[in-house]
């Protein structure tokens, strides 16, 4: 049942009148900022846990659309839907593992709706995007009345379903460093392709020291027996749904480094991340077929790098 | 209790109303404006049968306020015929036996219409993609899928006539 009394919802039309709205939001008496409302709205009825009670529509910020490229980096504003990084020809090119993870959510109508910032604000273990967030090393800019900061993707998701934001603080804008020569591959599984919640989900992101600049989005580097295979550099993975919020796994990451991915590496990397995670059973999955499966999809990818 | 006015635009028609803050859109359309041919299915944006466009973009009416419709231009299934002539979606899905019970019709037409807008010639497989929000328990899709295809090779052929596509130029501007 909805509240009693059912505050209005505040519809600011620029930052600092958001910020205003936002500026008495406490841990206690919190007021959520809602955007696409895929998240908020499966809470309003307060079938799952208590429904957020004062509520902030940020649609009308203009401020935080748009996908940029700056500075060696692309920039997206936190108003930025799947749908659009899925057409953004800037995405495609740069992130083309961000764009693969935006389509696999929910589906058009979610896609159309769904924002990249509010996957990350939500801050659901098993949030889609957010692994491939922490692969790409992003840095999120987020702003308060009080000013505006940056927070990195490894330090953003600080326990279950919390994120290191204040409550008065919005995400502005999420930026993504591109480097020549990196290179991410994503990986869900769900019960089905559409619409569903992610068992497992993993981005794994390297640079191949040896491939030419540039080389980055061309991928399988030769085949063994058909030229050298690639050294790996300043390797990242990332998974989502094993733990109670998106995780690094350096453990795994530390047997990828300075490697080449070959059946040895891919063995070995798959054991250590079986011995890295602690998943839990849950309605979606089990704890074991988590382990077993974020294990061989790490294997493949490492496979389907070396292209053995 | 508190309500908020907001007006918006209805399948070309100006509309206004004054609601509960936590209104749903889906229910402002059939409760308030008395267009029920958007359905409700599950309530928690999986099932897809409440679909409608706002600002052009296909959307799940049961996952959105009200109140975030001020100012939208929203579309339902109602909106779609043209006076007495079905839209080319509609007499597809006749056409091809797209429906057994008609639940999850009028949303599945609309998110057919917007797959069709993003991409008018779509393989069986982005199809099948497409609608992939949208839930049937009757047909098992497959006269659905030809019915998005006998209407999309309709559309295109209509949108090629060049007597028809000067029209349509005309119209926009």
């Amino acid at each position: 049942m909805p509240a009693p009394v059912e505050p209005p919802i505040e519809t600011p039309a620029s930052l600092p009148e958001a910020y205003a709205v936002l500026a008495d939001s406490s841990a206690e008496d919190p007021v959520t900022p809602i955007a696409g409302g895929t998240d908020v709205m499966v809470r309003i009825t307060g079938e799952i846990g208590e429904p957020p009670r004062r509520m902030v529509d940020l649609s009308r910020l203009r401020e935080l659309r748009g996908i940029a490229v700056d500075r060696g980096a692309v920039v997206l504003g936190a108003l930025t839907t799947y749908t659009e990084i899925r057409r953004s020809s800037v995405c495609r090119e740069h992130l083309p593992a961000l764009v693969e993870a935006a389509a696999t959510i929910g589906a058009g109508q979610i896609q159309n709706r769904g924002t990249i910032g509010g996957n990350a604000a939500n801050a659901s273990p098993a949030g889609d995007t957010l692994p491939v967030l922490l692969a790409l090393d992003a840095a999120f800019e987020v702003g308060s009345n009080r000013g505006q900061r940056a927070i990195t993707a490894d330090a953003f998701w600080v326990a279950y379903r919390r994120t290191a934001l204040a409550p008065d603080e919005l995400i502005l804008r999420i930026r993504i460093p591109i480097g020549s020569g990196r290179e991410t591959r994503f990986r869900k599984i769900g019960t089905r392709r559409a619409q569903a919640i992610s068992k497992v989900v993993l981005a794994l992101s390297w640079v191949d020291q040896d491939g030419p600049p540039g080389s980055g989005r061309v991928a399988p580097i030769a085949p063994t027996g058909n030229g050298p295979i690639g050294t790996w550099r300043d390797v990242r993975l990332a998974l989502g749904s094993v733990a109670d919020r998106p995780i690094r796994t350096r453990a795994t990451e530390a047997v990828l480094e300075a490697a080449s991915p070959t059946p040895e590496i891919a063995d070995a990397a798959a054991e250590a991340l079986a011995g890295e995670i602690h998943p839990i059973d849950d309605v979606r999955s089990t704890a074991e077929y988590r382990r077993v499966v974020a294990a061989r999809a790490l294997h493949r990818m490492i496979r389907d790098a070396g292209g053995w | 209790m508190t309500t908020q006015h907001i007006t918006l635009t209805v399948n070309g028609e100006a509309r206004d109303a004054d609601v509960e803050p936590r209104l749903l859109l889906v229910h402002l359309l059939r409760d308030v404006f008395g267009l029920t041919g958007t359905h409700i299915g599950c309530d928690t944006s999986n099932c897809g049968a409440c679909t409608i466009h706002v600002n052009g973009q296909s959307a799940k009416s049961c996952t959105m306020l009200a109140v975030q419709a001020d100012g939208a231009e929203v579309r339902t299934i109602e909106g779609m015929v043209a006076g007495t002539e079905l839209h080319p979606l509609q007499q597809a899905f006749w056409d091809q036996h797209g429906l057994q019970c008609g639940f999850c019709t009028p949303g599945m037409i609309m998110q057919a219409a917007w797959l069709l807008d993003q991409n008018p010639q779509p393989s069986e497989a982005e199809i099948r993609a497409g609608i992939s929000g949208n839930l049937c328990r009757c047909t098992g899709y497959v006269n659905i899928v030809k019915a998005i295809q006998q209407a999309a090779g309709e559309l295109q052929a209509s949108a090629s006539a060049p007597a028809a596509a000067g029209e349509a130029v005309a119209a926009e501007a």
